[in-house]
């Protein structure tokens, strides 16, 4: 009997401790977890609970959950996040077809939006939304300091591949926009593609000056293990996406020496970033990915705008969150007036530490670059 | 556009063919033999890729791995045969695919749990990197010809098994008729569980000789697998004569296809719109490939009648 009226005791305890939510704030992620494409998302969960801990508030309860890569499933997760879990802001969608599903249903429901990757132009212009924020970068961005960069090296003649889906066909676009030299090909690869033979067959007969690529995750590293074993040998130049620290270990040599542009890098030389790059490897034993740095800038922005206003007056949260009053580990961060980031994009090369592949930043490709939709958006 | 690039890439389309050939034959067998459609065909090739990435990371020995990745595949083909698939030989096409995607899903996740979430390193050996000249002036990349002719041996091996050897004879009686040479005193049950391991570790010798030069990541053995199923109905269904000629067509047509056809609306077109219709169309490439063969060819090029 005394047993049981302790469980009753502790439940109805529980209970008001969980009815005491209304002070704080509810945050709904999902993210990709499982399959092949969840060290992406385990990078961005990984930053982001860092930096809850690291900020000892108690009263930000995160609901993780795994959308599998799925659209149809991030929306089903979206709803039951939305009307049972009742949560105040989302966050954590990692591929764009996944946010374009969920992002414009979550912010007419009156949510706020963080995301910690995906940044397609349609929600970056006439898309835009008042409650959706990106704290990553806009999809064309880094692709765009790559053309800069390309244009900057003096490479006249480029050879450029990117899947056949919207993100590689911004990608082409963001290069193009910037480059300033001539085509040697233009290459649309499939979705998921692992074998590059014809496509190097043709890169070598180009009579390109440099190759342009963005073939995220395992695409990259197969083309890069191919392209090193073809002995074509011309310099590469690609975003961040194929560089990554969660994947360089698996090209190995390959990526040795190659420029890739990215918004962040662990050298960046700032407070917030080296006890960043430290408390990470201290949390979890491996050195941060920029995936992971946006999850850690994505939590971190959430956390300064609870500190300076409630979630439920929305005016002053939005506000709050526009100012992105927040020790970045990117440096100097702010958004622009469609709540995208305006940011410098460095240029980094594949290096080796010991044994193990990083990048170090050796030049800066765009400083204060914000994106090319801005002016369509209308809030 | 010039002969030499044609010939290139119609090398670099017979090195698909051959590698999507060790994945078609064990999954051709396996259906010809036991009526099996296995799933869980393109884990194998992943456990294959991880084993040999695993080895090689211990031992620095890329002939280890290759073995390491032909006995880890076909331990895993024996276990799971022994444990679930041989509960499934009497039971419908729908069971068994319910079964097998199940093991797909306990695989990549038992996978990640032992290996994490990021992809794997696995690299060609050190004598295997680097260009060939090969007559005309084509530079071709050593490593490539090697799957070229490693794929060639394996499939002359097979066919010489299959004629010539005890167990050949065996399977292709099963292919013939179960019930007659198990009442003929063959231990058919010994017979599935060999001819399942056989076709484990030819996927497994197939993710480790690709995992080499592309991802090893968890998931890779499935966009492997349904080309693989595409090759088979091509090919038609049980027949490893058509496996292999259908893993080479599937494989030129893929290679020549992605090359050819955004040149070919580059005619007529705008080049960038050119490159964007191309190469659509040039994923669909095997799939119309599949259809033509089937409109004409119901049962496949070598399928029985």
């Amino acid at each position: 009997m005394k047993l049981k009226s302790l469980i009753v005791g502790a439940s109805l305890a529980v209970l008001a401790a969980g009815s005491g939510w209304a002070e704080g704030v509810k945050v709904g992620m999902i993210t990709t977890l499982s399959g092949g494409g969840a060290g992406l998302g385990i990078d961005v969960r990984d930053g982001f609970m860092l930096a809850i801990k690291q900020s000892g508030r108690s009263d930000i309860e995160v609901v993780i959950e795994d959308d599998q890569r799925k659209p149809d499933i991030a929306v089903q997760l979206s709803d039951k996040m939305i009307q049972s879990e009742k949560v105040d802001v989302l966050t954590g969608i990692i591929w764009s077809n996944l946010a374009m599903a969920v992002v414009p249903g979550a912010v007419a429901q009156g949510k706020f939006y963080l995301s910690p990757n995906a940044g397609p132009s349609a929600l970056a212009g006439k898309g835009c939304n008042k409650n959706y924020f990106n704290v990553a970068w806009q999809n064309d961005n880094l692709h765009e300091a790559a053309g800069a960069y390309a244009t900057e090296a003096g490479y006249k003649n480029a050879f450029i591949l990117a899947p056949n889906y919207p993100a590689g066909k911004d990608a082409l676009t963001g290069f193009k926009r910037f480059f300033k030299g001539d085509l040697a090909g233009e290459v649309y690869t499939k979705l998921g593609q692992t074998d590059y033979a014809a496509e190097i067959a043709q890169i070598r007969a180009s009579g390109a000056d440099t190759v342009f690529f963005f073939l995220p995750g395992g695409m990259g590293i197969s083309f890069l293990k191919q392209y090193a074993d073809s002995g074509v040998g011309l310099p590469v130049v690609g975003p961040a996406f194929s560089f990554d620290q969660g994947i360089l270990q698996a090209v190995g040599d390959a990526a040795l020496g190659v420029r890739n542009t990215s918004q962040w890098s662990k050298d960046i030389d700032n407070a917030a970033n080296k006890a960043f790059v430290e408390s990470f490897q201290a949390e979890y034993g491996r050195l941060p990915s920029l995936y992971a740095s946006q999850g850690f800038d994505t939590a971190n922005l959430l956390i300064s705008a609870v500190e300076k206003a409630d979630v439920s007056d929305a005016d002053a949260f939005r506000a709050a969150l526009e100012a992105a009053d927040f020790a970045s580990t990117r440096g100097d961060f702010k958004f622009g007036p469609n709540h995208h980031p305006v940011q410098d994009i460095y240029v980094r090369e594949v290096i080796k530490e010991g044994d193990v592949y990083t990048n170090k930043i050796v030049a800066t490709g765009l400083e204060d670059h914000a994106d090319a939709y801005a002016g369509e958006c209308k809030m | 556009m010039s002969i030499l690039l044609l010939i290139e890439q119609a090398l670099n389309g017979l090195q698909f063919g051959v590698m999507l050939f060790l994945m078609a034959a064990g999954l051709t067998l396996i259906f010809g033999v036991m009526g099996l459609i296995n799933l869980a065909h393109g884990s194998l090739y992943m456990i294959g890729a991880f084993a040999a990435a695993g080895v090689s990371a211990l031992t620095g020995s890329f002939l280890l791995a290759l073995i390491a990745s032909l006995a880890a595949a076909a331990m895993a083909g024996v276990f799971i045969e022994m444990t679930v698939i041989r509960r499934l030989y009497d039971r419908d096409h729908l069971d068994q695919v319910l079964a097998t995607f199940a093991l797909i899903l306990i695989f990549s996740e038992g996978t990640r749990y032992l290996f994490g979430s990021f992809p794997l390193f696995l690299d060609k050996p050190e004598w295997l990197s680097g260009t060939v000249m090969l007559p005309l002036g084509i530079e071709y990349s050593l490593y490539r010809l090697t799957l070229i002719v490693v794929g060639l041996a394996v499939a002359a091996g097979l066919f010489w098994m299959i004629a010539r050897t005890r167990v050949g004879i065996r399977i292709r009686a099963g292919e013939n008729d179960r019930e007659m040479i198990g009442a003929l005193g063959v231990n058919i049950s010994r017979l599935y569980t060999q001819v399942f391991a056989l076709g484990a570790a030819l996927a497994g010798l197939a993710g480790a000789l690709i995992g080499a030069i592309q991802a090893v990541q968890i998931g890779m053995g499935e966009p492997v697998l349904i080309l693989a199923f595409v090759v088979i109905v091509i090919g038609g269904i049980g027949s490893i004569k058509g496996a292999f000629i259908g893993a080479i067509l599937v494989g030129l047509t893929d290679t020549l296809g992605r090359f050819l056809l955004p040149q070919v609306f580059a005619l007529f077109m705008d080049p960038s719109e050119a490159t964007s219709v191309g190469s659509s169309l040039a994923s669909m490439s095997i799939y119309l490939l599949m259809a033509g063969v089937l409109l004409f060819r119901p049962k496949g090029l070598f399928g029985e009648a």
